[in-house]
């Protein structure tokens, strides 16, 4: 029989022929993705990643929803002029409490992956007004409705967002499930009670960089500004390079 | 498809493959020689490319390849080169003065250039990419300095920041006189004035002066000093330099009074090491205002 007849079946069946395509392109797909679940290489062991807060949890969904992975990238890619520039290249563990990830691949802007504490929340916020005020050549849109867009835990319902990520695996705990929305405030309120308690539910040492401060620079408000500043100024702080074992890591 | 005898189509007079459906034949129209040599040529690359390069996943790894190459590796590796070229200048600037630095072209040159990138990549989006400043960001090519303008204090103003989240930050800030009531609405307009006089600027109409130098020397001359000319020792601003940090008139003064604006500079070590902070250092220094 010849090649021709073996292959007649799939040719003059379409059932079977669909049948055939998902089993090649299962074991392409397979041979490719599986391995990244238990390859050690890909598995980095980092020290100090943490799951988002509330507020900064809410300022990444500003920052997808703003649009700007369309012109920030949030990857340093393993490069010696990007090393000099942003810093120690971005680790796959990094990007592991992140629904969806925001690598981008465009750079209209700079890489923004490490980006937290590299400015002021005042610079932080003037730039966001408006781009131009602190940087002439900017082509980014001002985003200063950011400021006037006040919280509300009613319309946010971050608490379900907490709770669809740990679904996924993110390691909230029900304490924080249940306290989300008064932790997204809290985070923005310096010396309230409120902050103490969101403090005591995010506590130093195990939770590397979680800070209590008015980002946007307005007592009387919890905006979106705060929020988003938040997320910007804790970006790519979390893993702690000293501890970073490069060499395990190498691949 | 030995078995296949060759069959002409009448029509157009390319043979067939023999493959039929329902009566209708195909015709052998083979891919371009050009396309199909080089799609043998990648099939062939692919696999000279699984031999050199890490590919297949295996059970506990992967193929490493006979060149056993990583990216990573890589930039690490050309990082590292870089820094062990900048080294020894590197150390030789750490260790010399601000007139060695200016008196050794070498040391200078070097100082300059990284301190200008640097600069660039981390200042700049504050200060302004000539160093000028914005209202709230400030001007550091003029000579008036809130901590100082002398190398070692620009080094320790770099390296720590203002407010910034490090142990060893520069630190100050003015009471808000109206917004936790320290002073009156009228006793704020009236040394605001007086500031403003102090300063060189008209002064709002009928404002009684005297009662603001009261206030001043009571209130702010801890600080500002009774000249009014600041005191870099614990960062107070001089308030008869020619510019102001948050806009130079008395009713921006009044809104200081009011409700001071602080800003915050980021502490810098951690993130740019010891030698590029002493040439941003050089470089701020050789600016303009440089003391």
């Amino acid at each position: 029989m010849s090649a021709w007849k073996k292959h007649q079946i799939f040719e003059k069946n379409s059932l079977i022929l669909i049948v055939g395509i998902i089993i090649m392109i299962s074991i392409g797909g397979l041979v490719e993705i599986v391995p990244l679940f238990y390859l050690k290489s890909t598995i980095e062991k980092t020290e100090g990643m943490r799951p988002y807060t509330p507020l900064e949890l809410v300022g990444r969904n500003i920052y997808v929803r703003e649009g700007c992975y369309a012109c920030h990238s949030q990857q340093i890619r393993p490069m010696r002029d990007e090393l000099q520039r942003y810093g120690n290249y971005s680790l796959a563990a990094e990007s592991m409490y992140d629904r969806p990830f925001q690598w981008g691949s465009k750079r209209t802007g700079p890489d923004l992956a490490r980006v937290g504490g590299k400015y002021s929340d005042e610079w932080q916020r003037d730039h966001l007004i408006d781009p131009r005020s602190v940087s002439p050549t900017s082509v980014m849109p001002g985003y200063p409705f950011l400021m006037d867009a006040k919280l509300s835990p009613i319309k946010i319902e971050i608490e379900n967002n907490l709770k669809v990520n740990a679904l996924y695996g993110v390691p909230y705990t029900d304490e924080q499930i249940a306290n989300a929305n008064a932790d997204m405030m809290a985070q923005a309120m310096p010396d309230s009670d409120a902050a103490e308690g969101f403090l005591e539910r995010y506590p130093e040492g195990k939770y590397r960089n979680v800070v209590v401060r008015d980002f946007d620079g307005n007592p009387d408000a919890i905006t979106e500004m705060d929020a988003l500043v938040a997320y910007l100024q804790m970006l790519g702080t979390l893993v702690d390079f000293s501890l970073y074992d490069e060499k395990a890591n190498l691949r | 498809m030995a078995e296949h005898k060759k069959e002409i189509d009448q029509v157009t007079g390319i043979e067939t493959t023999g493959h039929e459906w329902d009566g209708l034949k195909e015709l052998n129209n083979p891919l371009p020689k050009w396309w199909l040599y080089m799609f043998y040529g990648s099939i062939v690359w692919s696999v000279i490319y699984w031999i050199l390069m890490p590919s297949w996943p295996l059970v506990n790894g992967y193929t490493k390849g006979l060149l056993d190459y990583s990216q990573r590796a890589v930039a690490t590796e050309n990082f590292d080169k870089a820094a062990a070229e900048r080294a020894e200048i590197g150390t030789m600037l750490l260790e010399a003065s601000l007139e060695e630095i200016r008196d050794t072209p070498a040391l200078l040159e070097f100082a300059m250039a990284q301190g200008e990138v640097a600069f660039g990549d981390n200042c700049a989006p504050c200060h302004g990419t000539g160093a000028t400043g914005f209202e709230g960001y400030p001007n550091l090519q003029d000579d008036s300095w809130i901590w100082g303008g002398d190398l070692d204090t620009l080094s320790t103003t770099i390296s720590y920041g203002v407010r910034a989240e490090h142990d060893e930050t520069r630190y100050a800030e003015m009471p808000a006189f109206g917004r936790d009531e320290l002073l009156e609405k009228e006793e704020i307009i009236q040394v605001a004035n007086y500031v403003g006089s102090v300063a060189g600027l008209p002064t709002q109409e009928g404002v009684d002066l005297e009662a603001g130098k009261v206030i001043y020397e009571e209130n702010c001359a801890a600080c500002h000093m009774e000249n009014a000319k600041g005191d870099l020792e614990t960062g107070s601003p001089n308030l008869t330099a020619p510019t102001y940090l948050y806009g130079k008139s008395v009713e921006d003064i009044i809104a200081q009074v009011n409700a001071p604006r602080h800003g915050v500079m980021p502490a810098w070590i951690d993130r740019l090491g010891e030698t590029t902070v002493k040439s941003l250092a050089v470089y701020v220094h050789s600016l303009g205002g440089g003391q």
